[in-house]
């Protein structure tokens, strides 16, 4: 005995087929996106941007040479500028810091924060690879970075003129990223 | 040269699935005896070729052979034997090769142990296997192959993290691959099913061991892995919800639903769409864990180095399985007809509860593990799906199963009432409502774990009262020791399964009212927790194997009688130049003690002591489960097929 | 380049998650008040790790958030306040369980969509099988007749 399937039982036997089908294409996407760097399981969003700089207010790094930063100086600025957290202790920062040395060289300016790291340890580390930054500020306990939806160093935060942020990365800048989102995102919020 | 014959013979295995393949679907098509006998000596090639193969790799490790590329990545010469031969199956490439052996040895058993199958089913069944494996054999050889060299040879390996260097670990991955494997067994009996058009009670008898089989393997290797997280890392966690932990969790699921179905089939001949798209389903979802473990779509513990190019291979595996075989139920799937006729309050509706709420379960699960990266590919929204989620999504699934575990085997086939089993199980209800009550007076007003040891009860008894129901136990009790000796293996082992998943959420109820204490003491001081005194004696320094470790020397006491020294340590792995923590844990039957080192502070020591109540029954409860399991596959009802058995052995003949 | 990341925090990872066991003091002396940290901490997500709630993790970042979520606790914060406060800062990221949102309504809704779209196939595959045609239940006599013949069997 056999019964010939309706057309709606036919639809449902084919539903499982859809779904798998719709399922590998999404997955297909998301493999030529992790290549290409489109997709990103890693990465986070901040979810301050386009919010104002959070308060806050940081003592100078003793014997840097460079004034402290608060809150108040990253507001109404004449251009857009980075703001970097690094830390001594953190190699993906040491591998990032050309970088920063040469976005300084072409006056981009920078201000760092430098997040649970002793000011000593801090300052040697300046000292021998070079201070990019124009202000840095000493965030031992690290609750600034927190403030900031920090969850790693070295990240960088992109503020626009009215102290807006508009960007964060997370991890090191290196020429590509230094090319294709920091200099555009410059000229774009000049 | 191993290497190279190990190469080799993966190669051969290669060549050898492919002419399995055809042998197999075109002497079923032509229904030619000869082709169809074939299948067997093939099966024991290709389990030759790849066990030799996997032994090549395995003495490529154990010599410590730093020619092989997979060899220095993932070994070291310090390391004891034990974890340089289960440090083969580390790594992806070796894991992979691992896989393939067991799809051999699957088609092995399918050659020894199938006699009584009707060949044409037998051939579709070894050439759906040796397709299998010709996509992932083809995979490791073009993305993965294990074998290749680095030259000049390498000082030593690097592969000497002395976290995977633990016998749980060990054997985490093998028992695992058996119960993702197993289910391409099944797979491929419903792929034969429907080549054949034609699915009938013989087969859901046929399907059903094989099931039963994967399904045990899958639940001991969850087990495993879930109690190796408890005492390695170091703060009593057993399970993460995590996305590698969720794909083998969904595969479990399906399979435990398609063990439950086939007995459908092969007794009323009905749900046979269901019970075929169940096994298609559970061997799909073990592929789907290999891919999102192994292509970096993923980020988790578990995950494998990411590499999208091996990823897009594995997807496309998928597609020519998953998407083969989903095609073919579409397409013939209509073809299949249920005789057995029931009424919705029936075992068989019982049954189709059961896989509504199994099936929903899994959807839940593949839901929450897959929807961050789908929101984050569609709606570029980044949202994390936790523990809260997903204790919160399957309980209201979860308590309707549990309630109908205990009703569903005391219901006639066909048609019930539900009153009279409901009747029946009274003092089962009893036993629940003591259960909760129970807690609530040890352990106070805590309403979780108070209804995890009512459902515990629950099921326990209402296994208890499957076997007293069947035995007639109270109703009549004279005849009720030879009904016990006579009743079949599969009864018992059924009971004792549903009674082992009882036994596991006793514990994971127990583990809801675990208490803990994180105290820094010096040399002599003590703290109290859960009625036991913990003393520090002394901090001393210990050497092991290939560590340094500072230990602490614990002594725990109850009511001013010593009970147990613990002697948990921080362990200092100077070659690798990791630290870690190994927990010191004193199980009874009770609850676990468990104590961990922290810093070093001020001449003293910062300790985190827990106390788990019934932590060990978690898993005591997942090894009844496979126990029962394995009882029901000893059963003789599985393996009688005398009649059909000369059948195939004339067929050969002529 | 994010191969250098991931490589650097999961060697990171490797390298604290099995050393502090983290502070006593950090702990709240007021029972109930550890008890309440405790649960919210259950609901963060350690940004830094895989899947994991800051109080399962020993990732600097994670004692960090424990630390805050204590002190907003003896503050005297309501949870609400408390899970905005890492929210506005971290986003949807953070939180373990998804927001209840139009984007998250399908995933909230999973396990009443399962069962009902799973109830409703096995209602449509019933009707079209005519599998509702079920005998009718014995009659007195035929069940007097069972009877007998259970009887002469036995």
């Amino acid at each position: 005995m056999s019964v010939s399937p309706g057309p709606r039982r036919r639809i449902l036997l084919f539903a499982p087929l859809g779904i798998a089908a719709a399922a590998g294409a999404g997955f297909l996407v998301m493999l030529r996106g992790l290549s290409s760097g489109a997709y990103n399981p890693k990465g986070v969003p901040s979810a301050l941007l386009g919010k104002p700089v959070p308060e806050f207010d940081l003592a100078a790094l003793a014997g840097a040479d460079r004034p402290g930063l608060t809150a108040a100086m990253l507001r109404d600025l004449d251009q857009p500028l980075l703001v970097n957290f690094f830390a001594s202790w953190c190699v993906p920062c040491l591998i990032e810091h050309p970088q920063l040395m040469r976005l300084a060289t072409d006056g981009v300016p920078i201000m760092g924060i430098a997040y649970k790291d002793k000011p000593t340890e801090a300052l040697g580390f300046l000292r021998k690879h070079g201070t990019p930054y124009q202000r840095i500020g000493v965030d031992l306990p690290g609750r600034v970075g927190i403030e900031w939806g920090l969850y790693g160093v070295p990240e960088t935060y992109l503020i626009d003129r009215h102290g807006l942020i508009r960007w964060r990365y997370a991890g090191p800048l290196t020429e590509d990223v230094v090319k294709a989102d920091v200099a555009p995102l410059l000229r774009r919020y000049a | 040269m191993i290497a190279e014959l190990g190469h080799f013979a993966l190669a051969l295995a290669l060549a050898l699935s492919i002419a399995q393949s055809f042998v197999g679907l075109l002497g079923a098509r032509w229904a030619d005896a000869r082709l169809m006998g074939a299948t067997g000596p093939l099966a024991a090639g290709i389990l030759i070729a790849t066990g030799g193969a996997f032994a090549c790799l395995i003495w490529s490790f154990v010599t410590n052979d730093t020619t092989v590329a997979n060899v220095v990545m993932n070994s070291h010469s310090a390391k004891p034997l034990l974890y340089k031969v289960s440090g083969s199956w580390g790594s992806h490439e070796g894991s992979m090769v691992l896989w393939v052996l067991i799809l051999a040895l699957c088609g092995g058993a399918v050659a020894a142990f199938g006699q009584g199958l009707p060949s044409v089913l037998h051939a579709r069944v070894q050439a759906v296997l040796a397709l299998v494996g010709v996509g992932f054999l083809a995979f490791i050889l073009a993305t993965s192959n294990p074998f290749d060299r680095v030259w000049p040879p390498a000082p030593d390996g690097q592969g000497l993290n002395p976290i995977l260097q633990d016998p749980g670990l060990a054997f985490h991955p093998p028992l695992l691959y058996l119960g993702y494997v197993g289910f391409a067994v099944t797979f491929a009996f419903a792929v034969a099913a429907l080549l054949e058009g034609r699915v009938d009670a013989a087969w859901g008898r046929w399907v059903r061991p094989w099931a039963l089989a994967a399904w045990s393997f899958l639940t001991l290797g969850i087990a495993l892995g879930s109690w190796w997280a408890y005492y390695e890392l170091g703060w009593g966690g057993y399970w993460f919800w995590d996305p590698v932990e969720n794909a083998s969790l969904l595969p479990w699921l399906a399979g435990c639903a398609l063990l439950h179905s086939a007995v459908v089939v092969e007794k009323r001949d009905a749900l046979k769409t269901w019970t075929v798209f169940l096994a298609l389903l559970a061997f799909g979802l073990s592929l789907l864990g290999t891919f999102l473990v192994r292509s970096g779509v993923l980020t988790s513990v578990h995950a494998f180095a990411n590499d999208p190019a091996r990823g897009v291979f594995i997807l496309g595996l998928l597609g020519c399985y998953i998407g083969g075989g989903f095609a073919l139920f579409a397409w013939r799937a209509a073809a299949m007809v249920p005789t057995g006729i029931f009424a919705p309050l029936s075992r068989e509706g019982a049954l189709v509860l059961n896989n509504l709420l199994l099936c929903s379960l899994a959807a839940v699960v593949l839901a929450g593990t897959l929807y961050p990266m789908f929101a984050d590919l569609l709606l570029g929204e980044k949202i994390s799906v936790g523990a809260p989620f997903f204790n919160t999504a399957t309980l209201p699934l979860v308590v309707p199963l549990v309630l109908a575990m205990a009703v569903g085997p005391l219901l006639p086939w066909k048609r019930a009432t539900l009153w009279p089993a409901l009747l029946r199980l009274w003092w089962v209800a009893l036993a629940g409502v003591g259960g909760y009550f129970g807690c609530l007076a040890i352990a106070g007003a805590r309403l979780g774990p108070a209804l995890g040891f009512a459902a515990a009860c629950w099921l326990i008894a209402g296994a208890g009262a499957d076997i007293s129901d069947r035995l007639a136990l109270f109703s009549r009790p004279r005849a009720a020791w030879a009904r016990a000796k006579g009743l079949p293996r599969a009864a018992w082992g059924a009971a004792i399964a549903h009674a082992g998943l009882g036994v596991m959420i006793l514990g994971l109820a127990g583990m809801g009212l675990a208490t803990d204490r994180l105290v820094l003491l010096h040399p002599g001081e003590s703290a109290e927790l859960a009625g036991n005194t913990y003393t520090l004696r002394r901090i001393e320094d210990v050497n092991g194997a290939n560590f340094t470790a500072r230990q602490a020397i614990i002594e725990v006491s109850r009511q001013g009688q010593p009970r147990v020294v613990l002697a948990p340590q921080k362990r200092n792995f100077p070659l690798a130049r990791m630290t870690t923590s190994e927990a010191a844990i004193h199980t009874t039957w009770l609850a676990d003690l468990y104590a961990v080192l922290g810093e070093e502070r001020e001449g003293g020591a910062v300790l985190r002591l827990h106390h788990n109540p019934l932590a060990p029954w978690i898993w005591l409860g997942a090894a009844i489960m496979a126990l029962g399991s394995a009882l029901s596959l000893s059963d003789r009802r599985m393996r009688i097929s005398a009649p059909v058995r000369k059948l195939a052995k004339e067929a050969v003949r002529a | 380049m994010w191969r250098c990341i991931l490589l650097l925090s999961l060697l990171l990872l490797a390298a604290t998650a099995k050393a502090a066991v983290s502070d006593p003091a950090d702990m709240l002396r007021d029972q109930a008040q550890e008890e309440r940290a405790r649960v919210l901490g259950r609901e963060l997500r350690c940004m830094v790790c895989q899947n994991q709630s800051i109080e399962d993790s020993d990732a600097d970042l994670a004692r960090d958030l424990r630390r805050i979520v204590r002190e907003q606790v003896a503050t005297g914060r309501t949870d609400r306040e408390i899970m905005s406060y890492l929210h506005d800062r971290y986003g949807d990221f953070v939180l373990l369980r998804p927001p209840i949102r139009l984007t998250t309504l399908v995933l909230w809704a999973m396990p009443v969509i399962a069962l009902g779209l799973g109830a409703t196939l096995i209602m449509v595959a019933r009707r079209r099988s005519g599998a509702a045609a079920i005998p009718p239940p014995l009659s007195a006599a035929e069940r007097a007749r069972l009877a007998e013949l259970e009887q002469d069997a036995q």
